[in-house]
């Protein structure tokens, strides 16, 4: 069963594509890679999936409904350290979609939320403002955040950039947990030798899909060759895409 | 001594709405002005604030001293140069503070060559540019202060949640919630309406006074946004309450009096506040064990 389908999928800012014409399937409990240069696309993909950014043209089908299911990891670097908010409200934003507006948080919601901050090892740090928290207790943080969530689908940016290895492998952990769980995870990464080690599947990207499939048939040094080739600037002076925006 | 000095101008019942006035706009403008800060708006806050002046100008021009005319114009005027200025930075290659800075310096001069036009005393521009002088006060103005701040109370209790988290994780929100644009569009209308009360408080130039001196107070004190938002609030209320008796007593203008007492309070929590105070940075004592 798939639980995400791309039709012809343009993805990008002002126009310009960074992800250009992609089509095909994530199967439901798949655990996808999203690999390839820097600027190929990979976070804005992601955040497609995620419904933060709105595609240019094409669509993002989902499975069961919209994206409501879909639980979203930023990169680190798109967090606001400096704001005055402790390490518990900000796991707790995690209820934010069943939470609405107003909705009160119950013993049960704290319950969970507490459960999250242990579950990634962080019991103690709940007062803590976020700015005073080491790149790696953040990641940790970020994925308490997605454990309350409880979603279907769960998207990653770059999930193990810039943290130490044994906190790698702690996140690692609860992501073959949510594999095991039967959810569907996909992540940017960077790193070949641990997507290799722990993913199945991977997408190769460099704006254009260059292979998607089995991770060993995908990340060949052919394949990585020709990524490299990919340019990385917007061409200003670009023209208006001729190919058809259909499926 | 110092009781007298304090109570005896309650018996005056313009002062006594002076007071309640001021004591109701701390009370919204201590959250406002907070979010104002961590949102990095500061200048757009500023901006806005005079912006309104042409607003409350041409409605001065049509209807005379209607309080209500005036709030009106205000409000109009506020959310047009708010949406314009954020539009402009979008299409042209100018930097948002360049165009805020344009903004705010034409429209206090339209707003300064209408009410002239009018043929007006200096005694009422000063009102238009400072507060009223010795801490008087109509009802009418009081009802609009009082009105706006329960407005902004029950405003900033809906949008809190998308309003925090589009602060500090925008990507995030997004994925979760379509609330962002309703959040963003309705702090700044509920900005607008703190700038109104503050110009029918303390004048167009220092309104923003109440608004963002007592956020800046408040991040001396505290890393947690609760702690800033009631740090905040208080030193606005004991600003206010403190500029009002001054302007009352030296008969001066309660905008400055105000704004001096906030002043006097932030140059202190520079020096003395808990979180990168000057003092405890000089002196940070010897290293913790861990």
């Amino acid at each position: 069963m798939a639980e995400l389908r791309f039709h012809n999928l343009t993805l990008g800012y002002d126009r310009h594509p960074a992800v250009h014409h992609l089509n095909g399937t994530v199967a439901s409990g798949a655990l996808l890679a999203v690999v390839g240069p820097n600027g190929a696309g990979k976070s804005t993909l992601l955040k497609g999936v995620a419904g933060a950014l709105k595609p240019l043209a094409g669509s993002i089908e989902r499975g069961g409904g919209d994206a409501d299911r879909v639980a979203y990891l930023p990169q680190a670097a798109e967090i606001d350290r400096t704001f005055p908010i402790n390490l518990y409200d900000m796991v707790a934003m995690g209820l934010i979609r069943s939470k609405g507006l107003l909705g009160g948080i119950n013993g049960k919601d704290h319950h969970i939320i507490e459960n999250a901050i242990a579950a990634v090892g962080l019991t103690g740090f709940e007062r803590r403002a976020i700015g005073t928290l080491s790149g790696g207790q953040m990641q940790r943080m970020l994925f308490a955040r997605l454990l309350v969530q409880d979603a279907r689908i769960i998207v990653l940016d770059e999930p193990f950039t810039a943290i130490d290895q044994r906190t790698a492998s702690d996140l690692l952990r609860l992501v073959r947990r949510w594999h095991d769980e039967g959810r569907t995870v996909l992540a940017a990464l960077h790193d070949i030798n641990l997507v290799k080690a722990n993913f199945p599947d991977t997408l190769l990207l460099a704006r254009e899909p260059v292979a998607w499939g089995a991770t060993a048939k995908v990340l060949t040094p052919e394949n990585l060759a020709k990524t490299r080739l990919m340019c990385e600037a917007f061409d200003d002076t670009a023209g208006a895409c001729a190919m058809r925006d259909v499926a | 001594m110092l009781s007298r000095f304090l109570l005896e101008p309650l018996r005056d019942p313009s002062f006594r709405h002076a007071l309640a006035a001021v004591l109701a706009l701390a009370l919204a403008a201590g959250p406002i002005g907070v979010f104002v800060m961590l949102r990095r708006m500061s200048l757009v806050g500023d901006a806005m604030s005079h912006a309104i002046l042409p607003g409350v100008a041409i409605m001065f021009l049509i209807a005379g001293s209607n309080v209500y005319a005036m709030t009106l114009g205000g409000i109009i005027a506020g959310l047009v140069i708010a949406l314009l200025a954020g539009a402009i930075s979008r299409a042209t290659a100018l930097h948002e503070d360049a165009s805020l800075a344009v903004f705010l310096l034409v429209s206090l001069a339209v707003g300064i060559v209408i009410v002239t036009l009018k043929g007006i005393d200096i005694e009422q521009l000063m009102t238009f540019l400072f507060g009223e002088t010795a801490a008087k006060m109509n009802p009418e103005r009081l009802l609009v202060i009082a009105a706006n701040a329960t407005i902004t109370l029950l405003g900033l209790a809906l949008i809190y949640r998308p309003l925090v988290l589009g602060c500090v994780d925008p990507s995030y929100l997004r994925s979760v919630s379509r609330t962002e644009g309703f959040a963003h569009l309705t702090f700044l209308a509920l900005l607008v309406l703190n700038l109104i009360s503050a110009f029918h408080a303390l004048g167009t130039l220092l309104g923003m006074a109440i608004i963002i001196i007592p956020a800046s107070i408040a991040r001396f004190w505290t890393r947690d946004l609760t702690g800033m938002i009631a740090i905040a609030v208080a030193t606005a209320l004991l600003a206010g309450f403190a500029g009002v008796v001054l302007a009352y007593h030296a008969g001066i203008p309660s905008g400055p009096a105000v704004t001096l007492f906030a002043g006097v309070l932030y140059i202190g929590s520079v020096l003395l506040g808990r979180v990168d105070g000057l003092i405890w940075r000089a002196f940070p004592g010897r290293h913790l064990e861990a």
